[in-house]
């Protein structure tokens, strides 16, 4: 890779995200120019404890200098207060994301797999019954809004049958430890884990199989046949590898959706993660929160596009020069 | 003359009369470039409708819209609006099974669930019309002005675009329509202003290629100004994959408005089939196993989502040659 294609990536996702931190900054300030009005909203305050709110939270001087204030506390990690809470943001978006991570995360690894194996096969029988039943329940998952599957599965799976739990991290007031508690917490990720797999599932097998279609059309691929390679050696060692590629630059982009993925499938299943989190600040609505949690949010996306860039750059020499 | 054929002889007789050649005279100076023109339009139309009615799944995509557009306008004569109130509903039964008096049950407030997916079709296809429409609208403008112009206008208008692309689309859409407030109409400019990069990216990428064509040299050589040339031979070469893209983006558009409806952000004062999911969802209407509340609506949210992907599809397909292998 020529230097001049990753220092102008890296240039192009740092100015990004000064875009968002402004953006993120201003929006905010339009819908609530004074935090302090709403967050002691009924409660009786003498103008000097007023003021003395004002400079704690920088909301005195021009609309620059408070810019300048939000964007040393953010760069400190200070996001403020949670108006429904009270605690910091840092803390509520600390505590929400690792259940979002290990949730997301595995749905989105599970889908991938599925997804291109799929694919594969699809894309390899063009036209046979495995191809046509694959792309239409492709085409029929990626119609159905992710929540209201889970409405669903939560109504036939937990309730009607109870074979999975209603929602929650864990059994309430649970004492188990060690192995039990992690098949416990298992078994209540497994729901919306399979509503969230089943979302993501069909946009790598039509990605996959048009891909394989792609390569299957290249001059290489006659010539692996040419040369008598058996079809299952063809398809392993020629067309899967090279039709790949759409598919890395498809996951790596999705593992930055991996915290604001499941936004509404998490409040479905009471899955105390960010989605949740999202929740209940929209319902507040909670500013702060809503705010940090959009930094965030922004930043992981920006920072998988950069990943997905840079991989490409090393995977195809030719988008990047040598 | 003799050595024409029997059956022919009247063919070649009437050729030869004497005012043969002067409706022949007249046919030709009835072919003028508009003509032909209109000619050819006719032409590829009935070729796209003959191609269109043989792809079985875009019939059938064409007729579940049709049923739901007819649903959505005669909702005044389907179902009484009042249906849609709590207050005139005080006197149903709660949580009531489909029946012969309520054919889709009753929900928590003894409203009737018929009445309130009826109702909801209208703004479910309106809003999800409008946003794709105003997506389709910035999307094609930016393209159309960034491929055109290209220089710095092209650098700074791809750099916003690209600014967000990577910007998360549903948590963007969230945080605005949370400030902006809850309307139809703030839903509506929300999709709108986050999903017009992709449609801008398709567009400009088309221009380019097409800004390159000799037929534009020629025009520019004879003479033609910028407005002639967008006019003439750029937006008419855009046009049906600009066509294409507004059929399959109606569907985000769909889900985006359930999806923020669902997360409570969608107008309070109209039925929707998001916010049917929502209500459904906050009154228990999962553990009391009232399906009868929240299965209609997303099974309408699925139809026609399906219903336009397939139609979409098979138009792309007709538009876009290079897709015909598929």
């Amino acid at each position: 890779m020529r230097p001049r294609y990753v220092v102008g990536k890296i240039a192009g996702a740092i100015g990004t995200l000064a875009f968002v931190l402004v953006f993120n900054f201003f929006l905010f300030r339009i819908v609530n120019d004074d935090p302090t009005a709403s967050m002691f909203r009924g409660r009786n305050l003498s103008p000097s404890q007023i003021q003395s709110l004002r400079e704690k939270f920088n909301l005195d001087g021009s609309k620059l200098e408070q810019f300048g204030a939000y964007l040393r506390e953010t760069a400190q990690g200070n996001l403020g207060v949670s108006l429904l809470s009270r605690r910091p943001v840092s803390t509520e978006i600390r505590e929400a994301i690792w259940p979002t991570v290990l949730l997301v995360g595995t749905a989105t690894a599970a889908a991938m797999v599925i997804g291109v194996l799929l694919g594969i096969h699809a894309g390899w029988r063009r036209r046979s019954a495995f191809d046509v039943g694959s792309t239409t329940s492709s085409m029929l998952t990626y119609s159905v809004p992710d929540f209201w599957l889970g409405m669903l599965l939560l109504g036939f799976l937990a309730v009607r049958f109870d074979v999975f739990p209603t929602g929650g991290l864990e059994d309430p007031g649970t004492t188990a430890t060690g192995l039990s508690l992690l098949i416990d917490q298992a078994h209540h990720m497994a729901l919306p884990m399979i509503t969230l797999a089943l979302g993501y599932v069909g946009e790598y097998a039509i990605v996959m199989r048009s891909s394989m279609l792609d390569t299957l059309r290249e001059d290489y691929l006659q010539l692996a046949r040419a040369k008598g390679l058996r079809d299952a050696n063809v398809r392993r060692h020629h067309a899967v590898p090279n039709a790949l590629l759409p598919v890395v630059s498809l996951s790596a982009l999705n593992f930055g959706f991996v915290l604001s993925g499941a936004i509404a499938v998490e409040s479905i299943f009471s899955w105390p993660g960010l989605g949740q989190a999202t929740f209940e600040a929209i319902r507040g609505p909670d500013f702060p929160v809503l705010q940090g949690l959009f930094l965030l949010f922004s930043a992981a996306l920006i920072v998988a596009n950069l990943a997905v860039d840079l991989l490409y750059g090393y995977l195809d020499p030719r988008v990047a020069g040598r | 003359m003799n050595d024409v054929p029997d059956d022919l002889k009247d063919v070649v007789e009437d050729f030869v009369k004497d005012d043969a050649p002067i409706e022949i005279k007249d046919q030709v100076a009835d072919i003028s470039p508009g003509s032909i023109v209109w000619a050819r339009r006719r032409r590829a139309l009935a070729d796209l409708a003959h191609r269109f009615s043989r792809d079985r799944l875009a019939v059938a995509g064409l007729i579940v819209l049709v049923v739901f557009v007819a649903m959505a306008l005669l909702a005044p004569l389907l179902s009484d609006r009042s249906g849609l109130s709590a207050v005139a509903s005080v006197d149903n039964p709660t949580w009531a099974h489909p029946s012969g008096d309520f054919p889709l049950g009753t929900d928590n407030l003894g409203r009737s669930v018929a009445a309130q997916f009826v109702w909801g079709s209208r703004i479910s296809l309106f809003v999800g019309l409008m946003a794709t429409l105003l997506t389709i609208a910035i999307g094609s403008v930016v393209g159309i002005v960034s491929g055109f112009f290209g220089r710095w206008t092209d650098a700074v208008l791809m750099r916003i675009t690209d600014w967000f692309l990577v910007i998360p689309f549903l948590p963007l859409a969230i945080v605005l329509a949370a400030v902006l407030g809850r309307s139809v109409w703030n839903i509506i400019f929300v999709i709108g202003i986050t999903s017009w990069p992709s449609t801008a990216r398709l567009v400009r990428a088309q221009v380019l290629t097409i800004k390159e064509r000799l037929y534009v040299d020629r025009a520019r050589a004879l003479g033609a100004g910028r407005t002639h040339v967008i006019s003439k031979h750029v937006l008419p070469n855009v046009a049906p994959l600009i066509l294409a893209n507004t059929t399959l983006a109606v569907p985000i558009s769909i889900l985006t408005e359930t999806t923020l409806s669902f997360l409570g952000l969608g107008d309070p004062s109209q039925a929707s089939w998001g916010k049917t999911l929502e209500e459904a969802f906050h009154a228990g209407a999962i553990n009391r196993e009232a399906w009868w509340y929240y299965l209609p609506a997303g099974l309408g949210i699925v139809a026609v989502v399906l219903a336009f992907t397939m139609f979409g599809r098979a138009l792309e397909e007709i538009l876009d040659p290079r897709l015909r292998e598929r």
